[in-house]
């Protein structure tokens, strides 16, 4: 089925429009848009975004491909990045990991089996004064302890 | 000698610090851009951006003032300046609490900065990660846009000026101005070849500024004190390195941090007096003194400075944790001063894991375009790798000597500097614990990057907030 913009996201996308001189430019912003209502970048949303922008297929894809934080396959409905990079790894971020993939029974990369969560590693996430930390979804949590992680992750569970 | 001050942080301890009203209530909120753009002209703007000898505060250093004066109108197209906060080089913590703490600084210094450079449209290219900081951003730019400080005539006068966020999608290689420009445009995010440079064909192939995000957010206080009075307030000022600017401390201190201090600390001073010192009170072993690609410094390493003409001579044969930290006292040191937040390692962290981390940084995040850098950064990696597992040899040890040298110069943007120098950091540094990691095959195993005692399971709560 081909993808379309909920009516209250409409609005976003003529704004982004309005902010740059070429339709091109708001090919990452829309993206971000369509993967917020869909999870992820299906190859109906790169359809979409084409069309709209009047942008090459490829060029879409190339963008999708590129970046990190495009999922090209669905994720769990929680996205868990534990930050792995060294200012983080020296205050334990190697352990915080570990304890993540205990609890949650997966290892980074993997979802959960009832889909709720995805664990990640994530490349510095500019904490670096508040290591070791995770990002849950939109959410920073900072100077973690084992309490404090595992009252997250059981959070997400429910 | 340390001296604290409070131009971009007051607002940091103050509730509701990131709202207008509060900006302008406590820090003389948007009293420079008024200033700028009833009474100033453009050249005039420049010439005291250029006293002000503030040096990018982006990791490469070049002085603001002489970036903006590279910017001449253009017969048809317009200019664009764009911020650069895809804050993301590990070990950097600064311009996140800038973009949440006190946004209102850096929509004022985008009006600013547009009118010096002659623009009038800011770009700021926020990281999508640092969602409280793109709300903060887009929340002051409203509150500026409602009371008429953005759009059509700001403070009455016919210049109009616009900012608007954009988001990058986690790539590291777009803090590269650019890549940064090509993911603005909405392209990949490979760098492209400079010359031309942003100043002549930057953004949408305009005439571009690309200015670090705490760069633009002390304009306003140098507008406010003047250049020269700004470049004063630092230790440096003779060397034309000005003013005062964030410095972050991270690692193994007892109170990491983010703080304000006039240019010129020492590194003994960022780690005892700011830092609270070493995690256990334990001997301080190496420092990585501003990102993750400026080369680390040993604790135990002295000035060699015998030239009378360097501006290290005064500090020949000291200690390198009593030199004033600036972008061309870092460079005397060999190493860089890069974004300004030391991340600091206590005797007993492996430097073997410590580039194996970091190496593996780099391979994920190398862009694939140049072949030295996408080819050389796992390569990297993978014989740090082998040295973790025990199945290294010796010859390998010279492999990444040569890989290393071999990325340097190389590539089309400085990614590969950027991987090549810490890794020949590290080697050259550390090269007998680098050996004894072939010798002995079971060290990699048992090698840690925490101070026992201070790890994630031992941690305890109540820490910083910044």
């Amino acid at each position: 089925m081909p993808f379309q913009l909920t009516p209250d996201r409409e609005p976003k996308l003529t704004d982004l429009l309005g902010r740059y001189p070429t339709k091109m430019a708001a090919c990452i912003p829309l993206l971000h848009l369509c993967q917020e209502q869909h999870g992820w970048v299906a190859p109906e949303v790169v359809e979409f975004v084409a069309a709209r922008l009047e942008l090459p297929l490829a060029h879409v894809q190339g963008v999708v491909t590129f970046y990190t934080l495009f999922n090209q396959k669905p994720v769990g409905k929680h996205q868990v990045w534990v930050c792995r990079t060294l200012p983080c790894a020296l205050r334990g971020a190697g352990e915080l990991l570990h304890h993540c993939e205990k609890r949650l029974g997966i290892h980074a990369g993997e979802t959960t089996p009832d889909g709720k969560i995805t664990l990640r590693t994530a490349e510095c996430l500019a904490s670096c004064g508040t290591a070791p930390m995770i990002q849950v979804d939109k959410d920073y949590f900072e100077n973690l302890t084992p309490e404090k992680v595992d009252g997250i992750l059981d959070g997400l569970k429910r | 000698m340390l001296k604290p001050t409070n131009f971009l942080t007051k607002l940091y301890s103050i509730k509701d610090g990131h709202t207008l009203a509060v900006y302008e209530r406590e820090a003389r909120g948007y009293e420079a851009a008024r200033k700028v753009l009833t009474s100033m002209s453009r050249e005039e703007v420049v010439d005291q951006a250029k006293k002000a000898n503030v040096r990018g505060r982006g990791g490469a250093g070049f002085p603001m003032g002489i970036k903006w004066s590279f910017m001449r109108p253009h017969a048809t197209k317009p200019a664009y300046l764009v911020l650069n906060a895809d804050e993301g080089e590990p070990g950097t913590h600064k311009d996140r609490t800038l973009m949440e703490l006190n946004p209102h600084s850096v929509v004022e210094g985008c009006i600013i900065g547009c009118y010096g450079i002659g623009a009038h449209v800011a770009y700021i290219y926020v990281r999508d990660e640092l969602h409280l900081s793109k709300a903060r951003l887009e929340g002051a730019i409203q509150e500026a846009r409602a009371k008429g400080y953005l759009g059509a005539r700001p403070f009455g006068k016919d210049y109009p000026v616009e900012v608007h966020v954009h988001t990058g999608a986690g790539a590291y290689i777009c803090g590269e101005e650019t890549s940064l420009l090509n993911s603005l445009e909405g392209r990949r995010g490979e760098p492209r070849l400079k010359p031309p440079f942003p100043a002549q064909v930057g953004a949408f192939g305009c005439p571009t500024t690309v200015n670090n995000l705490e760069t633009i957010g002390v304009v306003p206080t140098v507008m406010l004190l003047g250049g020269e009075e700004f470049s004063k307030l630092s230790a440096l000022h003779a060397i034309g390195d000005g003013g005062v600017r964030l410095y972050g401390v991270n690692g193994h201190v007892k109170k990491p941090c983010v703080v304000e201090l006039a240019v010129g600390p020492t590194l003994r001073e960022l780690i005892y007096d700011v830092g609270g010192g070493v995690l256990g009170d334990k001997p301080l072993w190496a420092i990585i003194p501003g990102g993750s690609s400026t080369p680390v410094l040993r604790a135990d390493e002295l000035v060699s400075a015998p030239d009378e003409k360097s501006p290290l001579h005064p500090y020949d044969g000291k200690s390198i944790l009593d030199v004033p930290l600036g972008v061309d006292t870092a460079r005397g040191l060999g190493t860089m001063l890069g974004t300004c937040c030391i991340t600091v390692m206590a005797e007993g962290t492996s430097p073997v894991a410590a580039m194996h981390n970091l190496m593996q940084f780099y391979r994920h995040e190398s862009c694939g375009q140049c072949t030295p850098c996408r080819e050389g950064s796992a390569w990297l990696f993978r014989i740090c790798d082998k040295l973790m597992e025990g199945t290294a040899t010796m010859e390998e040890l010279d492999t990444l000597h040569s890989v290393a040298n071999n990325i340097m110069g190389n590539t089309i943007c400085a990614f590969g500097e950027g991987t090549a120098m810490p890794a020949l950091g590290f080697l050259k540094k550390f090269r007998k614990d680098f050996e004894a990691y072939v010798r002995d095959p079971a060290r990699g195993r048992k090698a840690s990057l925490v101070v026992e005692g201070h790890g994630f399971s031992s941690s305890a709560d109540g820490q910083t907030t910044v």
